[in-house]
């Protein structure tokens, strides 16, 4: 694998900015002790056969994962702007090599987020078997494979000035409508158009706890159709910025 | 042209909202291994643009860049071009030897980075954040990440536009020392001075043409000649100017300024005919001059500068 190196380099420079680690990890954790504190005994939240700690605890994994996924688009836009990334064209740094590092790195502070939040979680008293935490965590690095491919297309197609908000305000109506902050019930418009969101089924792999796959497959379809959408445009963008006009 | 680098008829055009800019309009250019090439030029003349499309950075319109007889991107993937771009910050988050090793790890055969560290002068900032350096120190760093990789062709556009005098000096000390490995180096700059001083070549741009393409001292040669300093009690100004060699004559006083076609001949004349002259001072004409001269003629006058150069 080339750029290896690089990679770990990557890696080392991502997790030593404290405050870019205090506020992607913090805000998640604080907002989960915030909504699960004052209902930790609810083991059925609306009905939906799920304890709050649980349900909670999985809904803020899939904000903060998807936060920290879609964090890559500033880091690539900030690179982009500073005039890295054209340093790094004259070196033999692959495209493919580039990108996968920046992916790699991605999911790490994902990881990292999740982990920090599972942990949250078996204090608030979630216990579930091995094999379901296994379930739930492969779901999760699926369902973020749409994400990944979004960053990298937002990192190359906005400015520095234009990905803040467009981040802030896309992840909280992502998060607003895909049952993040509560259940979205079985039914209604909100309940149908967040069945055609990738961030809706991050959210839903809380139901590995419920016995079953976890996701139906319209679940499975619309995060693989979500991936390979998002792919191409990754993909377009990448080539877009990087065309040597 | 499976050696050395050529620039093959390079046309690049800007399509801006104002209108096309014609940033590039025909230069033509080939660097033997080894050479030391100055691409001189103030600004907006092209080199940067040249430079661009040198490294792959840029597509030409027409023409085509040969670098070791392959096009660029092929030597940059084999990692044979190490580049110092005009703009560029360095990646934060990392102190300076983690970047220059960073940078030395995406090569087949790199330099060791603590011998970078040292021909580059770090070693008071090297486990300083790339985030907290002056501006002549990232600079430096820069310099470092371009020729860490140990490139057979170093490319540099204007190296020293943050550095003061000192830092100046510095850099190009620097740079002897990796130019005696033999790679090939270009560098494009405004500073008349570092292309005399370091280069083996100039290549004079203006209006996105070459104007001008030769040893620095033929450049200077090429505008004509050189000047003659005298003191002379009573000097005649029109019984100076029919001087053989001498093309101009001015006189304040007792000062006396020649400037000739042929300052061989005019300085024998002078003294045979004016055996009093004293302080006797010939000077080729500075790179400064050749520079003024070559480049601000108008468009037409550049491009009969170019043919009569091709």
């Amino acid at each position: 694998m080339t750029g290896l190196t690089y990679t770990a380099f990557e890696l080392r420079r991502t997790f030593r900015n404290r405050r870019f680690l205090f506020l992607s990890f913090g805000f998640p954790l604080v907002l989960y002790v915030l909504i699960v504190g004052p209902q930790r005994g609810e083991t059925d939240l609306q009905h939906t056969g799920l304890s709050a700690a649980l349900y909670f605890m999985v809904s803020m994994a899939s904000w903060g994962t998807m936060v920290a996924m879609l964090s890559l688009g500033a880091r690539i836009a900030g690179e982009r702007q500073s005039g890295w990334n054209r340093q790094l064209r004259i070196t033999p740094l692959s495209p493919r090599a580039y990108l996968r590092a920046k992916v790699v790195t991605a999911y790490a502070l994902a990881l990292t987020s999740m982990t920090l939040l599972f942990a949250a979680g078996i204090a608030y008293g979630v216990r579930l078997p091995a094999r379901e935490w296994f379930e739930m965590v492969g779901l999760i690095v699926v369902a973020l494979i749409p994400f990944a491919a979004l960053g990298v297309a937002l990192g190359h197609l906005m400015t520095v000035d234009t990905i803040g908000p467009i981040m802030g305000g896309g992840t909280a109506i992502l998060a607003f409508v895909s049952g993040t902050w509560f259940p979205l019930g079985d039914s209604g418009f909100l309940h149908d158009l967040a069945q055609g969101l990738p961030s809706y089924w991050l959210v839903q792999a809380n139901r590995v706890a419920l016995g079953g796959g976890g996701w139906s497959v319209t679940g499975w379809a619309v995060v693989l159709a979500w991936a390979a959408v998002l792919a191409v445009a990754a993909v377009y963008a990448f080539r877009r910025d990087t065309a040597r006009g | 042209m499976t050696t050395g680098i050529h620039l093959d008829r390079l046309v690049k055009t800007f399509r801006t909202p104002q209108g096309p800019v014609h940033a590039v309009r025909g230069v033509d250019v080939s660097i033997r291994p080894g050479e030391t090439v100055a691409l001189l030029g103030p600004n907006g003349a092209g080199k940067s643009t040249t430079i661009d499309m040198l490294l792959g950075l840029l597509e030409p319109d027409e023409g085509a860049v040969h670098v070791f007889g392959g096009p660029p991107q092929d030597a940059v993937a084999a990692g044979r071009i190490g580049a110092m771009l005009q703009t560029g910050m360095l990646l934060h988050g990392l102190v300076v030897r983690e970047l220059i090793a960073m940078t030395a790890s995406l090569y087949p055969s790199p330099l060791s980075v603590e011998e970078v560290v040292d021909l580059c002068g770090l070693e008071q900032v090297a486990d300083q954040r790339s985030e907290k350096l002056s501006g002549g120190q990232a600079q430096r760093v820069r310099f470092a990440v371009a020729l860490v990789g140990n490139p057979e062709l170093l490319v540099l556009d204007e190296p020293t536009v943050a550095l003061d005098v000192e830092g100046r000096h510095a850099f190009w000390a620097t740079m002897r020392r990796f130019a005696a490995r033999g790679a090939t180096i270009v560098f494009a700059t405004h500073y008349l001075e570092e292309a005399d001083a370091f280069a083996d070549r100039a290549v004079l741009m203006a209006h996105g043409r070459v104007v001008a393409d030769g040893p620095t001292t033929e450049i200077k040669a090429r505008v004509g000649g050189r000047t003659i300093r005298a003191t002379l009690a009573g000097a005649d100004r029109d019984a100076l100017s029919t001087l053989p060699g001498v093309a101009n004559v001015e006189v304040r006083g007792e000062a006396v300024v020649l400037r000739c076609s042929d300052s061989d001949a005019a300085v024998r004349a002078l003294l045979d005919r004016h055996p009093e002259a004293r302080d006797i001072e010939i000077a080729g004409a500075g790179l400064e001059e050749a520079f003024l001269e070559l480049t601000t003629a108008p468009d037409g006058g550049a491009a009969t500068a170019a043919e009569a150069t091709a």
